[in-house]
């Protein structure tokens, strides 16, 4: 059977035979991978205009959408602690909004249990929005309308940008189940 | 996708205690959350010591990314050099010659004003750096304009310093941790800066506006006098910045001053200094409440 196909006995997480999964990787890969991208925006210098989309954010509901029942539902207080870390929001600001967050999209999906790539896009749009706008609102700087204007561009970048977050998500996913243990 | 059965807790009693926990430590984290964070609009600097441990924390990797940053610029501009060089070299040999006689007529200014300051009896301090360093980063995503530097309370450096480049004043210095420094940008909204015009007296604030240009508001109100490409430099007033420093560039002019361009891009420059604050006292004396009284 081999010989007519070497990848009869394997699967896309690895040959099914003599292999396991790591536990350690299945569990840590989600949070480390949010955390990173959290701290990852601080590195370009933006002085102008917050270009720069909320990575940290990104990721988060990257892994709530297209892997549902991952990631627990108070997931959004440590993960938020982390991104307050490096945001430079106000602290706390992070660990209110991804914990509602979180809440929201659990509430969510016991309405539509049955969703599509769209209208996971469309919620994390409606979400990504009302995040940056609450950003903008509780900078802890008084919110003027030149820095609504000046929001613009992330929110757009940050829109454009889920589905590549989704598709980190599925290929970070396929890595967290590889089977990588010989047993 | 089809939904997970997750929720679905079923008759088992331990997987409906679980998710309810769930919800209620969720709830919980919201609520920590909204404490937080109004504790840090009351307090913004009581996280401080956290936000810099963290910072301390990534800095290798800020640093390495800083350098490289920093390199790589160099290595562009050095091709982009190439690009006609030719009429380059003419423009900027013109300029050259220009620049030399204007060097000649400063120097005798200078000589002038050594002479004058020596008939009024004033002294001129020599204004040391506190601290050279990068930039290694900044709050990218945050709608609130923060850089950090990477030199903190062990080489000397302390909240309200100036931060500048080689081309002007880049920020403030608002949080200090051992190793990194938070900077608050002059394009932040909550920026005020004063300035005057370089070639004469008119005074005024330079605010951030927040999307990058700085708004020029005149104190003395009446006939508008700016024009597009006027130089504002520091006043020295409110004892942090000292007096003479390029702040900004009006490209624009409204009712009530201008708008500006900074002249000291922070993602343009590699190093900068950390300066002493030009008036302690002065700038200790602008920050106490108008109700206490000033002590010696």
């Amino acid at each position: 059977m081999e010989r007519n196909d070497p990848r009869s006995r394997s699967d896309a997480y690895g040959s099914r035979i003599n292999r396991s999964h790591s536990p350690l990787l299945a569990n840590v890969v989600p949070w480390v991978s949010i955390a990173i991208c959290s701290i990852l925006p601080i590195f370009p210098i933006a002085a102008a205009l917050p270009m720069v989309p909320p990575l940290g954010l990104l990721m988060l509901l990257g892994w709530r959408l297209v892997r549902p029942g991952l990631l627990p539902v108070w997931a959004g207080m440590p993960l938020g602690f982390v991104d307050d870390l490096y945001s430079g929001q106000p602290f706390g600001f992070a660990i209110l909004t991804w914990s509602l967050l979180m809440l929201a999209i659990e509430l969510l999906e016991t309405r539509l249990p049955w969703r599509a790539f769209w209208q996971d896009w469309f919620t994390a749009g409606i979400l990504i929005t009302a995040y940056l706008v609450t950003g903008w609102l509780l900078s802890g700087a008084q919110p003027t309308i030149h820095s609504l204007v000046a929001l613009v561009p992330q929110l757009v970048i940050t829109l454009l940008l889920f589905p590549v977050a989704a598709r980190l998500v599925a290929t970070l996913d396929r890595f967290r189940l590889h089977r990588w243990k010989a047993v | 996708m089809a939904p997970t059965g997750s929720r679905r807790s079923g008759y088992s009693r331990r997987a409906q205690y679980n998710l309810f926990t769930g919800y209620v430590i969720a709830g919980v984290g919201a609520l920590i959350g909204a404490i937080l964070l109004a504790l840090s609009f009351f307090q913004p600097h009581l996280f401080g010591g956290l936000r810099g441990a963290a910072q301390d924390g990534v800095s290798p990797a800020t640093e390495t990314a800083a350098t490289v940053r920093t390199g790589t610029k160099g290595f562009w501009d050095t091709v982009s050099g190439y690009y006609r060089a030719g009429s380059k070299n003419a423009a900027l040999k013109r300029e050259m010659e220009i620049a030399r006689i204007r060097l000649a007529e400063a120097a005798a200014v200078k000589q002038e004003n050594i002479r004058l300051k020596g008939l009024l009896g004033l002294s001129d301090k020599e204004i040391k750096p506190v601290a050279v360093a990068r930039l290694v980063g900044s709050t990218a995503s945050s709608t609130r304009r923060f850089a950090y530097l990477g030199a903190g309370s062990d080489q000397g450096v302390a909240v309200g310093m100036p931060v500048r480049s080689p081309r002007g004043i880049v920020g403030r210095i608002l949080e200090v941790s051992s190793d990194s420094s938070r900077v608050l940008l002059l394009t932040d909204s909550e920026s005020v800066l004063p300035v005057r015009r370089a070639n004469d007296e008119v005074v005024a604030f330079a605010e951030g506006r927040g999307d990058g240009l700085l708004r020029i508001k005149l104190i003395n109100l009446g006939i508008n006098p700016l024009k597009a490409g006027d130089v504002f430099v520091t006043s020295g007033a409110g004892g942090y910045y000292r007096p003479g420093i390029a702040v900004a560039i009006v490209t624009q002019i409204t009712d009530d001053g201008g708008l500006a361009r900074i002249v000291s891009d922070p993602a343009a420059t590699d190093f900068v200094s950390v300066e002493p604050i030009y008036e302690p006292e002065a700038a200790i004396g602008a920050a106490t409440p108008i109700e206490r009284e000033l002590g010696d």
